[in-house]
């Protein structure tokens, strides 16, 4: 096995007391000495400071916006030709099943798509977009940024006391910040169901930034641990978990993110890898859904634990794909995919947890209410 | 005060055996969310799994220590687990066996033979 990689921050981590694992090839912080149930609670309350610097980072450039969007819109079931100037939209690249090879987002930059995709997937994310669209556009990993999410409800107030920019963004825009001198690219989006950033930034003032962000008072750094519960209260994906290239993006409850113009009488339907399969979920419903379950009790049900209809049902009806315990709602909380009629919110199911089958309800995702600024 | 391998504590007490897990061990665990306990009256043979801890990382077993009853269990912990981090080697015991053969107990260490494991 190859040596982990290390972020623009890694020697900050350790200074900062965090305990190092490896993830998707990095060695990354999983959380620091705060403990992942305070670093949720902290996120939630205030402001959180993640690194995130192991995603891809991707330009696809063409001889415009427009050739690129519909360059890229033969990979993808989203509208990317249409997104309005530095604003930023959810996506994900299909498969010929009409599974789901990585979800990312994406930027319209004015003259090219910025795209942001997970760190396991970027390099068969970058060979898969070389391979079928070069050499139309060309395709760049910036390889010399850093990307840093700063979450919470008190994100726009610490981020607008160094440039006043920050409060005047909503929900989804895109600018360009100054922030303490470093000029860098803010989305206002993230990872946790709270309002906040995702701050690329040159890797070399990549500690500076993280530096000054952190001494505000109300900012902590937050570990991958935190992270993962976060974003499973807000019921968001986790790529390779609640989402792969087995699922379709109807099957995984993610209809909202195809546009009308690429579903079937739009204006650019189809046209992109599984169209046909997606298509025809779209229109006679998928054989299972992703949906929210609430174990009753305290007991967490992870990833793996399979769902039955009844206590004694032989075959299972699905499996949990995310689970564990959430800070906020103070119980456990899971993802999982359920066929049929066992997807109504409010259904009783049972998970097989060793040995006994303990009961779940579906539940409406997210956990807890968004708090963006839309 | 005995100590297991497996980083339990046992506590004689009026010929019953107190089980818990250590501060070590518990802050290894991170945030303790979830125990699970065995029915008092229960059973059990030494290295039985028997306890189920679930932190907000993972899920861990704990294993009897000694064959023998659990005669007592620490009720206190279903609405409060996070009391094993808070209080490890007092409020936050497991269990309270009577055990059948205590031969064990010799092999196990004492606290300065832990304490070296765990440096």
């Amino acid at each position: 096995m190859s040596a982990l990689q290390h972020t623009a921050l890694h020697k900050l981590h350790l200074e900062l007391g965090a305990k190092m694992v490896p993830f998707a090839g990095y060695d990354m912080p999983v959380q620091y000495p705060l403990g992942v149930m305070k670093e949720h609670q902290h996120t939630r309350e205030k402001a959180g400071l993640f690194d995130v610097s192991h995603m891809g980072q991707v330009v696809v450039q063409g001889d415009s916006y427009a050739q690129a969007a519909l360059a890229l819109e033969t990979l993808l079931p989203v509208d990317i030709l249409d997104l309005a100037e530095n604003r930023q939209r959810y996506g994900f690249f299909t498969n010929d099943a009409g599974g789901i090879e990585d979800d990312l987002m994406l930027v319209n930059r004015g003259d090219h798509v910025f795209i942001v995709v997970n760190a396991a997937c970027k390099v068969a994310d970058i060979a898969r977009v070389k391979a079928a669209l070069e050499p139309k556009v060309t395709v760049t990993e910036l390889t010399d940024r850093a990307l840093l999410a700063l979450q919470g409800p008190a994100a726009e107030a610490v981020l607008s006391k160094l440039d006043t920019k920050a409060a005047q963004m909503r929900f989804m825009d895109v600018a360009t910040l100054k922030l303490d001198g470093i000029e860098v690219w803010a989305s206002r989006s993230g990872y946790t169901g709270e309002d906040g950033y995702e701050i690329s930034v040159p890797a070399e003032y990549a500690e500076a930034l993280a530096r000054t962000l952190l001494a505000h008072e109300d900012v902590a750094p937050i570990g991958l641990g935190a992270r993962d519960a976060l974003r499973l209260e807000a019921g968001l994906c986790l790529y390779g978990h609640d989402i792969d290239a087995t699922t379709s993006p109807i099957e995984a409850a993610l209809t909202w993110a195809i546009q009308k113009t690429r579903r079937p009488g739009g204006a650019r339907a189809g046209g992109y890898p599984g169209a046909s399969i997606i298509e025809d979920h779209l229109a006679n419903g998928a054989p299972r859904k992703r949906v929210g379950l609430r174990p009753e009790g305290r007991a967490p049900m992870r990833e793996g634990v399979e769902l039955f209809a009844t206590q004694t049902s032989a075959e299972p009806i699905g499996t949990i794909t995310s689970g564990g315990f959430g800070p906020t709602v103070n119980g456990p909380v899971a993802m999982g995919y359920v066929t049929g009629d066992s997807a109504k919110p409010g259904t009783v199911i049972y998970g097989a947890l060793r040995g006994k089958r303990l009961p779940l309800t579906v539940t409406q995702l997210p956990f807890i209410a968004a708090n963006f600024k839309r | 005060m005995k100590f297991t391998e497996e980083h339990e504590w046992l506590r004689e007490e009026d010929g019953l055996i107190v089980v818990g897990i250590t501060e070590h061990a518990a802050t290894q665990l991170g945030d303790i969310v979830f125990v699970e306990l065995p029915e008092v009256g229960t059973t059990v043979s030494k290295d039985d799994e028997i306890v189920v801890i679930e932190s907000v990382k993972a899920a861990s077993d704990i294993l009897a220590p000694l064959d023998g009853e659990i005669v007592e269990v620490n009720e206190a912990l279903a609405d409060a687990p996070a009391t094993v981090n808070d209080d490890a080697m007092e409020g936050g015991w497991f269990f309270k066996m009577k055990p059948s053969d205590l031969s064990p107990m010799d092999d196990y260490m004492d606290e300065a033979a832990y304490k070296k494991m765990i440096d």
